[in-house]
């Protein structure tokens, strides 16, 4: 389809949610704007592939999470230690609202498998049908309904111990390492 | 056929059996409960939001503006993948 004025607001339109979106998703706000930039400038290059009528963020999001995808990839080559210079990039970004509990759970939501981290952000703050995340990620609808639940649970593991009987990998490492004398 | 909630001990016993059935939810496997739940949900929208509410920042306003023109499409071009060439 041509870029037609509505169209092109229409895109306008969706880049607070693209940023809201890439800033879930990479834990950081330069890199979240450049992934936006480029997903505009993908979008707007391939518009004639653009179907009229369907559903245009999540064609957006579409686009953005497989920029998403591949940089992390090249990335993780480059960054050896997982935990530390990244950890450090997420705690001297300037948040708006640097509340602990913000903080907290942010740094808890960067510790969620790339796969769960998406699902649950796609469907429980994006306000995607799970057809649609499904459609976004390439996958079955019951996948991204148990990544969505696995998601919470791990969520609610590592940020209200107290209330979740269930243990994330953290607590599996630990068991093992504690119970290895024989 | 008691009458919960009349001491302090009836209205523990009333807390705890609340726990119990919202960790026995089918689908909730893990002892999720639905205030930790909806306390998630409210967190991720709250930091999604917090975001959304920044609006469009002028870089993307005006990339989107300069793409408009000749020179900004021969840009596309060079952005593209599976642009192959046309005009």
């Amino acid at each position: 389809m041509p870029l037609t004025d509505s169209l092109r607001d229409d895109i306008l339109a969706s880049v607070p949610s693209l940023r809201a979106f890439a800033i879930s998703l990479s834990g950081n706000g330069d890199r979240a704007d450049d992934l936006v930039q480029e997903t505009l400038l993908r979008a707007l290059a391939n518009i004639d592939s653009f179907q009229p009528g369907s559903n245009l963020p999540a064609w957006l999001f579409t686009i953005l999470r497989n920029l998403f995808r591949s940089d992390y990839r090249k990335r993780r080559r480059e960054v050896e230690d997982a935990d530390g210079s990244y950890a450090k990039t997420l705690k001297t970004q300037p948040a708006q609202s640097a509340h602990l509990e913000f903080e907290e759970f942010r740094l808890a939501l960067e510790k969620l498998p790339q796969d769960q981290r998406e699902a649950l952000i796609l469907v429980g703050a994006s306000g995607f049908s799970y057809e649609d995340a499904a459609a976004i990620c390439g996958c079955a609808v019951g996948t991204i309904k148990s990544r969505v639940n696995r998601a919470r649970s791990k969520l609610s593991a590592l940020l209200y111990v107290d209330g979740a009987e269930d243990f994330g990998p953290d607590e599996t490492v630990r068991a093992v390492i504690g119970g290895s004398g024989g | 056929m008691t009458i919960q909630g009349l001491n302090s001990r009836g209205s523990v016993d009333k807390v705890m059996k609340d726990v119990k059935s919202r960790n026995a939810a089918p689908g909730k496997q893990g002892g999720l409960n639905a205030e930790i739940q909806s306390r998630i949900g409210h967190q991720l929208r709250a930091m999604y939001d917090d975001v959304v509410r920044q609006g469009v920042p002028d870089r993307f306003a005006e990339l989107i503006r300069k793409l408009d023109t000749p020179e900004g499409n021969a840009q596309l071009g060079a952005a593209g993948d599976k642009n192959d060439g046309r005009e």
